[in-house]
């Protein structure tokens, strides 16, 4: 117990230092951003590695919630006159409501059962969001006022770099330790068989559904501070593409590691990012890029690592 | 009654394109385990090759024949590439993997074609047919026939072939199939080029209707799954009907209830569906082992 406790406090601490030490070798604030990006998609992936990676289910429209987040922030302030921050707690609760009404029915499903059904849903609210146009701006999307707090103007990429960076330590720490709850424990009990996990009495499919609101609320907080930060934002946030990135993201990165989600993140952010000089091969890049990390990394790249560190250490 | 009636065709030819594809899904979901996302993706081939052949001078028939195989070849290629060389992942993994590929192909058609929208000629001309008050393209009948006529020849396939009984055997039990000396990778390859063939056809067949783009693919994948999800996934005979039923869904939803939203509809139905029956309309309970 103390030990892991101690790697919990190691993992955080990294993760401060790395986020603190990373603008000294920042040349422009270019990278800022790109940075701010790496950690809004590393937050919305680690909330769904509590569904997929602990909890064990599948979600293939998670888009969808990052796309209620950044659309309250963008609606209540403008349509409604609520204010910006105050749109993103309504945006997080959304989205906590929709996972619990849709996620008691949809939670029975199996395997790809269950993954049509998170996929239908994704389609059903990007599709909602384009078509709404007198309150979406449909396809083009819609400008977002700046976030202020107590007078001050939050913007600019410095500033959104500690925001987010601030936001993704938060929710690493959340998510670390919940690991260590009875809810934790139960999750992973869940993945490994669900079966067992109701015969020692685990309330299977309540936890399954508190794993889904989890995933949500960091999805939708993510997809506030990226509509914040951009200032802009358009239904693609909230489309299927996004939610194979953010699902590529959590495999990639490792099934049930908070780290390894960060890692995936960032990999697969800046490597688009790295690539841009071949604008009009994105795609087919970004298609590359999936498969061949999914062939050679298929445990993802933390586990993959740590497996090859813990056998050196023992040999 | 006209109107009925024209929205009846009108789902039955789109659910026919989407019955292909739920087939394509289902004949390599049998084979492998693998869903396949980048079905969609040789729906475009085979509407923009043909396209494409066929603007270069090429006669529409021989066009279409080329498509057909340059599609074949792409789904060895994906299978060969892509689907071995994970083997023994999981079943989330693979999905990534397909929907990568499919990622990966429309980023290519992007480049080799264009981002333009295309159209075919009707096989045989584009004057409307009058049916009881409801104007039918003569193209329409050609999606129905083409989709009838490949249904037939799949499952006299399946069903009358020794090759065939091959693909149903792996598909029942793997393992087993290897043991009575079936090489199943060949099997799996068969499968994805039999999927790939039937994807283009579907796409030959319904680019003088819906136009041909490199995105088409996306929505039809997604459609295709969910059809062949309604009817109970790895069932061909679900897969047809899932496809007509969700065809119909559509036309008669943007017909009587609202056309900004049709396609909503299938992913509500498959949403309410998944709901009431978890295992499609044809599915089999499974049960798992402890």
């Amino acid at each position: 117990m103390g030990a892991r406790l101690n790697q919990r406090f190691m993992i955080l601490a990294i993760l401060a230092v790395v986020i603190a030490v990373l603008p000294f070798l920042f040349p422009s604030s270019y990278y800022f951003r790109v940075a701010s990006l790496v950690w809004v998609s590393a937050l919305a992936a680690i909330g769904l590695n509590i569904l997929m990676g602990q909890a064990g289910q599948v979600s293939l429209g998670h888009a969808a919630f990052f796309g209620i987040g950044a659309y309250a922030v963008a609606i209540g302030p403008t349509h409604l006159g609520i204010p910006p921050w105050a749109a993103l707690l309504i945006g997080a609760a959304l989205s906590a409501v929709l996972a619990y009404l849709v996620g008691r029915p949809i939670l029975r499903l199996k395997g790809h059962y269950l993954a049509i059904a998170t996929l239908g849903l994704g389609v059903l609210v990007a599709l909602v969001i384009s078509t709404e146009s007198r309150w979406t701006g449909g396809p083009d999307g819609m400008p977002v006022e700046r976030l202020t707090l107590f007078g001050w103007r939050v913007s600019g990429s410095y500033t959104w770099y500690w925001v987010t960076g601030a936001l993704l330590l938060v929710g690493t720490w959340i998510a670390l330790n919940l690991d260590e709850t009875p809810t934790g424990r139960a999750f992973r009990a869940l993945h490994d068989s669900e079966v067992a996990a109701q015969v020692v009495g685990v309330d299977v499919a309540r936890f399954k559904l508190q794993a889904f609101v989890i995933a949500a609320v960091y999805a939708s907080i993510a997809g506030s501070a990226l509509a914040f930060m951009n200032g802009f934002i358009n239904p693609d946030q909230a489309g299927f593409l996004h939610s194979v990135e953010l699902v590529t993201i959590v495999v990639l990165g490792g099934l049930g590691s908070v780290v390894g989600s960060i890692i995936g993140a960032a990999v697969l952010v800046t490597l688009p990012q790295a690539l841009t000089i071949f604008a009009e091969y994105e795609h087919l890049l970004l298609g590359l890029i999936i498969i061949v990390s999914m062939i050679f990394m298929r445990n993802g790249i933390v586990p993959s690592l740590s497996g090859l560190l813990l056998r050196r250490a023992r040999s | 009654m006209a109107e009925f009636l024209q929205f009846l065709i009108s789902g039955l030819t789109v659910g026919a394109v989407y019955a292909l594809v739920a087939m394509g899904f289902t004949l390599i979901y049998n084979a492998s385990g693998v869903v396949n996302f980048a079905q969609g993706e040789f729906v475009m081939l085979g509407g923009m090759v043909t396209v494409f052949v066929s603007a270069a001078g090429v006669p529409l028939p021989l066009a279409a024949v080329i498509a057909v195989v340059a599609a074949v070849v792409i789904g060895l290629l994906l299978h060969r590439l892509a689907i071995e060389p994970a083997r023994g992942a999981s079943a989330v993994t693979l999905i990534i993997i397909t929907i990568g590929a499919s990622i990966l192909l429309r980023g290519i058609a992007a480049i080799v074609f264009d981002k333009q929208f295309h159209k075919l000629p009707g096989f045989t001309g584009e004057a409307p047919i009058d049916i009881l008050g409801a104007a039918v393209q003569p193209q329409s009948f050609w999606v129905l026939g083409g989709t009838a006529v490949v249904v037939v020849a799949l499952y006299v396939f399946l069903e009358h072939t020794l090759l065939g009984k091959a693909v149903l055997a792996t598909a029942a039990n793997r393992l087993a199939a290897r043991l009575v000396g079936i090489n199943t990778t060949t099997i799996m390859a068969l499968a994805f080029g039999g999927s790939a063939a039937i994807g283009a056809i579907a796409g030959i067949l319904v680019t003088p209707i819906t136009l041909t783009n490199y995105d088409v693919g996306t929505l039809l994948a997604l459609k295709g799954f969910a059809a062949a999800m309604l009817g109970g996934m790895g069932n061909p005979l679900g897969a047809v009907v899932g496809g007509l039923l969700l065809g119909l869904l559509e036309a008669f939803g943007a017909g009587y209830l609202s056309s900004t939203y049709k396609d909503a509809f299938a992913f509500l139905v498959i949403l309410i569906v998944l709901f009431a029956a978890p295992q499609g309309l044809f599915g089999r309970r499974a049960v798992e082992r402890v």
